[in-house]
């Protein structure tokens, strides 16, 4: 039990107290007491009596239901409220505490083996996430916080689910570019690496450009590629392309000198040609580098379609609603998008990263597992 | 002339003499229609190939600007008027510039304090750290425009809406590499910290921190190229703050092609020179530190 | 010096119980240079790192110094060398040297002196200004050992410091380390794979065993304290001596894998 720990539980007794004494909230005008709330009473006695019962060491089940029963309580009181007052802070404050003090409990729990990792692992990431959209909820709702500052998450969720057509049209005509562009823009860049590695002399002097122009705002290009192609797909795929081009290049020139000169001495005694070699060893050990830039590039990929659609586009496109929905000043749907641009680009990244384990699952950093 | 061969200069000067070349030709090649709708309209014909490609070098809204346009509209742009005047690229460029800085300094320092405390506080790298690996994945800079106008509607406006944007986009991978950087000290560095029995205050002072410079640095070289993607970015929500954005988003809706390419170069080469100068602190910092060249 | 009563660790694994110490009653005398050697997985290493109060014992009882092994580490009442040189790269050998002194927080004045005192035991003298690795591995190691001396507790902690070095470098460090324990006085525990390393540097030699980790003999050596020259291995003693070891080793020693 760490110090930190002991600090977390008086600091949730102290906040218990002051919820149950201080004011919750107006409810038609009126303010009104915490200690006149049924389910409020229960939750503070039963926090006051967990941490004080076991003097400040409540076991860890114990303090995540609290934090969950917490957490219950504020979307409960905020739904109905007009406007918060001390003792919703204080809840806020102490639900905060007990989700912090859960996370340490847990995480000295799993280091002490005494809970297995894995799932209960997982557990502190989602507690985490969990209190962030509490707190988010209770912020914005309570303090009522300007609509086009922060909308609250419930918000945000009744306007997605609102407006799934919309947001399935911009999705779509989004990732036309993205999947275009980064399959050309990588493929080219891997073909170029393959031809450029056969002259040492290229290699020297691409090299060297493209580790440079992989620094440089290359999206920058977008109004110009929206005046050579267009407004519709293409130009944003073109984006794409010169984005996702250099890393690629980069990365593969890199990985095909990745294999070791023991091993390629092998491959000579073989008599093996270059084609051999580059087949046999060297692709092979350019695979980590090559997913590599696979997965920078998944994305650039959606930055640059994104980005290039507020340069113009069709009435239609995740850049383009964001863009304009901003200027209408609906930031809810702006947030609804942008949820959707990092669910999808999450899931773009985590393809790569399956086929990343299933193709090069010999390589340490996959056989090590987690990092 | 071997040994300039075998070095990276003269392959790298070839190269981009033939990217040049390649630029002129294309820039022939793209301007070509416009040109002999002019021509055709100004009743010339046969015109020779040299002083037809000439011709698409001097027109006023080229699809392709030549090289030397280009070059010209940055000379123009960054001596010809007054440092303070809104139509001097210098006073864009420094807008820009101004915002990166200061989104990317708080940045760095937010990245390396998370950093100190989620390798030192067990809950905090369980809660924090799959979040920040994830985030990496998500296409931040998407918000950039609800930033500016959502800041702009309490009226916070300017530079600082920009450098937040610079500032959020900075610190993710000045966290990732830090978190790495102070996590590299090996199992035997770390017990003979504890043979000594050091506090854990001496354990990052004289271990995790230096330990941990070299990543900071190689962090700090990807957080400042995409400040100042961020900064410029975040200009192109807001037509009145001027910055290089600015000009991008305006040339583009006027068609000044040549206003584009020189804002897009200033840009590219604000983003070389800072990305050399954090290069260079790298070197002075590795350099006293002994690291081997 | 060192008294382990019944001494266990247990490490718990995914695959189970590695039982790494088993009852291990040893007493290490002031003065006395011990050497523990084993195969693998024999527990030397884990008994010296309970020593240093890197591993905590799971039964039994240790005490260093008269005092627990947590308060001798604090008290800083040992001095401990690695298999690696474990240099930090941006420090250059001085203040390699310097650092637990640093961290111990000695006088500047003080701090210099002690430095090329220790740099002058393990003859690195001109070395100061060099980073580690403008050094040799056995030159690492030696400053490594004249870290470990700097602030000059009784009690010398060596886990295999040689054993990443080739032959030639090992037998002149070896003789350089018996003249260091002549002139200092300490009580060095060391441990080897090697038997002709552990013959000829011991007064005491316990020959450990795995499955689980424990001592099966331990041999007092008939060999003169003090000047031991190399040439001393080939004298009817030593081979005695070494094929004593050997025994000792092939009958924990079950060749199992």
């Amino acid at each position: 039990m760490s110090r930190l720990q002991s600090i977390l539980a008086l600091g949730a007794l102290l906040f218990a107290v002051l919820t149950l004494l201080l004011p919750m909230g107006n409810f038609g005008g009126v303010p009104v007491a915490t200690w006149t709330s049924i389910p409020a009473l229960i939750f503070l006695a039963a926090t006051l009596a967990a941490i004080g019962a076991f003097r400040l060491r409540a076991p860890t089940p114990a303090t995540g239901l609290l934090a969950a029963a917490g957490c219950a309580l504020l979307i409960g009181w905020v739904e109905p409220m007009q406007g918060a007052l001390a003792g919703f802070w204080a809840l806020l404050v102490l639900t905060w505490l007990l989700c912090w003090l859960f996370a340490e409990q847990l995480s000295a729990d799993i280091r002490r083996g005494r809970v297995n990792d894995g799932f209960v692992g997982w557990l502190v990431p989602v507690a985490f996430g969990v209190a962030v959209l509490i707190a988010w909820e209770a912020i914005t709702r309570g303090a009522n916080v300007p609509q086009v500052l922060l909308p609250a998450p419930s918000m945000i969720w009744a306007r997605l689910t609102a407006s799934v057509p919309t947001l399935a049209a911009d999705f779509v005509q989004t990732f036309k570019a993205v999947i275009v562009g980064f399959t050309l823009g990588c493929g080219a860049g891997f073909v170029v690496a393959i031809l450029v590695d056969r002259s040492p002399f290229l290699k020297r002097g691409l090299l060297p450009i493209g580790n440079f122009v992989s620094a440089l705002p290359i999206i920058g290009i977008a109004p110009i590629m929206v005046m050579w192609f267009g407004f519709d797909w293409p130009s944003k795929a073109a984006v794409v392309v010169a984005m996702t081009f250099f890393p690629m290049l980069v990365n593969t020139v890199a990985g095909l000198n990745a294999s070791s000169s023991i091993e390629r001495d092998l491959m000579r005694t073989y008599a093996a040609n270059y084609w051999e070699t580059l087949l046999k060893l060297r692709l092979p050990a350019a695979g980590p580098f090559i997913f590599n830039a696979l997965k920078i590039n998944s994305t650039l990929a959606l930055i640059g379609a994104i980005v290039a659609e507020f340069f113009g586009t069709p009435i239609v496109g995740m850049g383009f609603r964001i863009s304009t929905e901003v200027g209408k000043l609906n930031i809810d749907l702006v947030w609804a998008e942008i949820a959707v641009a990092a669910v999808a680009g999450s899931a773009f990244y985590g393809v790569i990263a399956l086929i990343e384990r299933a193709v090069t699952f010999w390589h340490p950093s996959i056989r090590g597992g987690r990092t | 002339m071997r040994g300039l061969m075998g070095g990276k200069t003269v392959p790298v000067l070839i190269v981009l003499l033939a990217i040049v070349l390649f630029w002129y030709v294309m820039a022939v090649v793209m301007n070509a229609p416009w040109q002999n709708t002019l021509n055709g309209r100004a009743n010339l014909t046969d015109v020779p190939l040299t002083e037809f490609a000439l011709q698409t070098f001097t027109q006023d809204k080229p699809v392709l600007p030549a090289p030397h346009q280009v070059i010209g509209a940055i000379w123009t742009g960054l001596f010809g008027s007054a440092i303070t005047a809104p139509r001097s690229l210098a006073f864009h460029a420094g807008i820009t510039l101004g915002a990166t800085l200061l989104g990317f300094g708080l940045g760095t320092l937010l990245g390396v304090l998370l950093a100190v405390v989620i390798v030192h506080n067990n809950a905090s790298d369980r809660s924090l750290m799959p979040w920040i690996i994830a985030s990496q994945t998500v296409p931040i800079l998407a918000i950039a425009p609800m930033v500016v106008v959502g800041l702009g509607a309490v009226g916070v406006t300017g530079m600082i809406p920009k450098a937040l944007i610079s500032m959020y986009l900075s610190f993710f991978p000045v966290v990732v590499g830090m978190v790495k950087g102070l996590r590299t000290p090996e199992q035997i560095q770390l017990d003979l910290m504890r043979t000594y029995n050091a506090s854990p205050l001496q354990i990052f002072l004289k271990l995790r921190w230096p330990a941990s410079v070299p990543i900071l640095f190689a962090s700090m070289k990807v957080g400042i190229a995409i400040s100042l993607i961020g900064a410029v970015v975040g200009e192109l929500s807001n037509n009145a703050g001027g910055g290089l954005g600015v000009r991008l988003l305006t040339g583009s809706y006027n068609g000044q092609t040549i206003q584009i390419w020189a804002a897009l170069f200033i840009a590219a080469a604000l983003a070389a020179i800072l990305v050399i100068l954090v290069g260079w602190g790298e070197r002075l910092a590795n350099r006293r530190m002994g690291v081997r060249a | 010096m060192v008294e382990a009563k019944g001494l266990g660790l247990t490490f718990k694994t995914g695959d189970g119980d590695v039982v790494a110490l088993s009852d291990v009653n040893l007493e290490i005398k002031r003065g006395e240079f011990v050497s523990f050697i084993g195969p693998s997985g024999c527990g030397k290493t884990t008994f010296l790192r309970v020593i240093a109060d890197l591993e905590q014992p799971t039964s039994g009882s240790i005490t260093v110094n008269g005092t627990s092994a947590t308060e001798a580490r604090v008290n800083r009442s040992y001095g401990y060398v690695f298999q690696a040189p474990a240099l930090f790269p941006w420090r250059t050998i001085e203040n390699n040297v310097a650092l637990p002194l640093e961290i111990m927080g000695y006088a500047d004045a003080d701090r210099k002196a002690r430095v090329s005192k220790s740099l002058e035991l393990v003859n690195l003298e001109g070395f100061e200004k060099k980073f580690p690795w403008q050094l040799s591995g056995g030159m690492q190691q030696r400053a490594s050992i004249a870290r470990a001396l700097a602030f000059d507790a009784d009690l010398l902690l060596m886990d295999e410091p040689f054993g990443a070095l080739d032959e030639i470098v090992r037998d002149h460090l070896n003789s350089e380390l018996l003249k260091l324990w002549a002139a200092t006085q300490k009580t060095i525990a060391f441990v080897t794979h090697s038997i002709p390393e552990a013959v000829y540097l011991s007064t005491k030699i316990v020959v450990m065993s795995p499955r689980p980790g424990r001592v099966t003999d331990v041999i007092e050596s008939p060999l003169p304290r003090g000047e031991r020259p190399l040439e001393i291995r080939e004298t009817p003693e030593f081979l005695q001596l070494a094929a004593r070891v050997r025994d000792g080793l092939r009958a924990g020693h079950s060749y199992e894998e």
